[in-house]
């Protein structure tokens, strides 16, 4: 079955390996060697302290206590993934290379979310493939602890590729975190990663990718959600470190009725970061509704662009998106691109707000008459503009990650 | 408590305060009115020490310390509060967040208790002044003053556009906030009501009331007398006097 599909795959693929991708700064693939296989290990916390510390910052709960289960991939070797014992019948957790091998139905979901030859990173993704994550949740299970999921790049000058399958069954509920790092000595490298999202009849997944790379990292996520009937996918992603580039547009196509899907993305550009971070909701089926939220700070010399499609096939379906931005620097440059396409859907309601401005002086103002310093001030109306509430994390991580704001805020403005 | 010598203060570049005088004793509540555009908020918010009210001569004691110069968070660490007649609203943050690192009462119960006295329980959870409607935003505001417990409370406008059952709810916080339920000789917070309607003073007993035109200070009375003079004959005889 493998390689029937690899075959069909590997054709298109070769005709796209020079094919630019629609946004972002182009890459030349040659530039990146392969990465190399690594070791296992028996659990998270024999971990190399630094591999540790850079997994906490990206979201990885390292005790496992409150998670459900783990994957944990270091440059294409899958060094750990486990399943917390009153999990086990609920979840299915392993490297898509085996769920490939495994599961003859990988045919529904491989490549039919995503296209192989979107561009050159799907065609470089399917062309030399280095595992990726297959996550499902059983039918009818909610999952009360999330899943976590990291995948960390440890050398340099190298590339990786993932390739990410996650199926939530017929009323399944579920919470996955994926953080994505690199130990501090880790400079550069290219990282692409494939998503492709099933959130089938009546079932609910939020999924929270949060990023943590370095000055000379070009990332590559291409990620795409079918969303079937009363189901429900809502995707964050958070950035607040520094990165050379990121470009990413993942979507989510509302086929079935009264599907729902959100995307919130909060970002901090900093540095020379080059970051085009968009979303798009397809909105298919019949009463099917979609919400874009998307908050950036642009600092130091960094550019964001924040895209936002939103696509109305349906007559009955409802849509808004919502893009804010403050400019923290006078060398950085944000560009806010809202679009709205009402595709032969004469009723459809689609809207958006877009506002670039400064931290309001009257608001600071108020909060210290109130007795807040002016950097309290600054900092409450920051974290209230990069509102981690819309998130809906476990409140650990909410705090954490109102703290890295903190942090990154304090670093420069 | 207060002690206001000769203040001049600018807005932009206009002049506004030109003289003012005023003093506010331990315990005494004072009422101020005037038409509109005469300097009132000018005169709260230069107090306060709003970043955008420019003093350019005289000088503000609270408790013998000259604030003159100092920043609003300063001045309000120190004890005063102030009531904002047009409060901005505050994306993303709730009232219960803003309430909890108020410098003052911090803790739960305390907010809970403050929230359910102002009816605004069911805010808490809502954005800071996002959305609220005019009486809301006054309770807010006060609500907000409860959490603080300030000692000189500047209230600007706190009855306009409330109806007559919230104007009673927020009259009797606003006695608890100035101490007034606590025995006469024992009363040491003080305030400053702007009013254009006296109504406020159907719940709170005021010492004293001053007319506010064109930035002096031009009458002082008891608080009846200088509503009656307002009500009777509108600012007509007060222009005469300045
Ligand atoms: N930012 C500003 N720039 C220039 N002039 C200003 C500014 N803010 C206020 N003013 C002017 O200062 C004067 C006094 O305004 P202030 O708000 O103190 O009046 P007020 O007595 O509170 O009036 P009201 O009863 O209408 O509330 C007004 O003429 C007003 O237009
Ligand atoms: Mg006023």
């Amino acid at each position: 079955m493998q390689i029937d599909l690899s075959r069909k795959y590997k054709d298109l693929a070769k005709r796209a390996v020079n094919k630019k991708a629609a946004y972002g700064i182009d890459i030349d693939l040659k530039m990146y060697e392969d990465a190399a296989e690594v070791g296992n290990y028996k659990g998270l916390d024999t971990l190399p302290t630094e591999i540790k510390e850079a997994a906490l910052l990206a979201g990885v709960d390292v005790t496992e206590k409150n998670r459900s289960g783990t994957y944990m991939q270091i440059d294409h070797s899958v060094i750990y993934n486990k399943i917390m014992a009153s999990y086990e019948n609920k979840i299915e957790i392993i490297s898509v290379n085996d769920a490939l091998e495994k599961f003859p139905e990988m045919e529904k979901y491989w490549w039919q979310a995503v296209n192989v030859d979107q561009d050159k990173y799907t065609a470089n993704a399917e062309l030399k493939p280095m595992h990726g994550y297959f996550i499902r949740v059983l039918p009818g299970m909610k999952i009360d602890k999330p899943i976590q999921s990291c995948l960390m790049l440890q050398e340099n000058a190298k590339v990786q590729n993932v390739h990410n399958i996650i199926i939530l069954e017929e009323g399944a509920e579920a919470q996955i975190i994926t953080g994505c790092a690199i130990p501090p000595k880790v400079k550069e490298g290219l990282h692409i990663g494939i998503s492709e999202f099933y959130i089938k009849k009546g079932a609910k997944l939020t999924f929270t990718m949060i990023h943590n790379w370095a000055e000379d990292f070009h990332v590559r996520p291409r990620s795409a959600a079918i969303v079937e009937e009363d189901a429900t996918f809502i995707n964050n992603y958070v950035l607040l470190k520094p990165v050379k580039s990121i470009q990413m547009f993942p979507s989510a196509n509302l086929i079935g009725k009264n599907a729902k899907a959100q995307f919130n993305s909060i970002l901090y550009g900093k540095e020379d970061s080059h970051i085009d971070v968009g979303s798009k909701v397809i909105l298919t089926g019949e009463n099917t509704a979609g919400q874009a939220v998307s908050r950036a700070i642009v600092d130091d010399n960094a550019t964001i662009y924040a895209r936002g499609t939103l696509i109305g096939k349906n007559d009955t379906v409802k849509a808004h998106l919502d893009c804010r931005g403050i400019l923290a620097s006078k060398d950085a440059v944000m560009y806010a691109i809202p679009e709205l396409v009402a595709d032969k859907s004469t009723h459809a309601k689609l809207s958006h707000e877009a506002a670039i401005g400064p931290i309001g002086e009257e608001e600071i103002e108020y909060l210290m008459a109130r007795g807040l310093s002016k950097d309290e001030a600054v900092t409450l109306i920051t974290q209230g503009f990069m509102d981690t509430k819309i998130l809906g994390l476990p409140e650990m991580l909410e705090n954490s990650l109102k703290e890295m704001i903190n942090r990154t805020r304090d670093d420069t403005m | 408590m207060l002690e206001i010598k000769n203040l001049y203060a600018q807005v932009g570049n206009n002049l506004i305060l030109k003289g003012i005088n005023l003093n506010i004793k331990d315990g005494e509540v004072v009422i101020l009115m005037g038409p509109n555009g005469g300097g009132k908020t000018t005169l709260l918010h230069t107090i306060m020490g709003m970043p955008k009210y420019k003093i350019i001569d005289g000088q503000i004691l609270f408790n013998e310390i000259d604030i003159t110069n100092l920043s609003p968070d300063e001045r309000a660490k120190l004890g005063i509060g102030i009531m904002f007649q047009k409060p901005p609203y505050i994306r993303g943050v709730n009232l219960k967040e803003l309430a909890s690192i108020i410098p003052g009462h911090k803790d739960n119960k305390v907010i809970e208790e403050n929230a359910e006295a102002i009816d605004m329980k069911d805010y808490l959870e809502r954005e800071v002044n996002f959305g609220f409607s005019g009486g809301e935003l006054k309770r807010s505001e006060v609500f907000q003053l409860l959490c603080q417990d300030p000692k000189l409370i500047l209230l600007d406008e706190p009855e306009s556009g409330v109806d007559i059952e919230n104007i009673s709810l927020i009259g009797k916080n606003l006695n608890k906030l100035l101490g007034k339920e606590e025995k006469i000789k024992n009363r040491v917070k003080s305030g400053i009501i702007v009013t254009h309607t006296g109504y406020i003073l159907d719940y709170i007993n005021a010492n004293k009331g001053f007319i506010l035109i064109d930035g002096k200070i031009v009458c002082e009375g008891t608080p009846n007398d200088i509503l009656e003079e307002v009500r009777k004959y509108g600012y007509r005889r007060c222009q005469q006097c300045k």
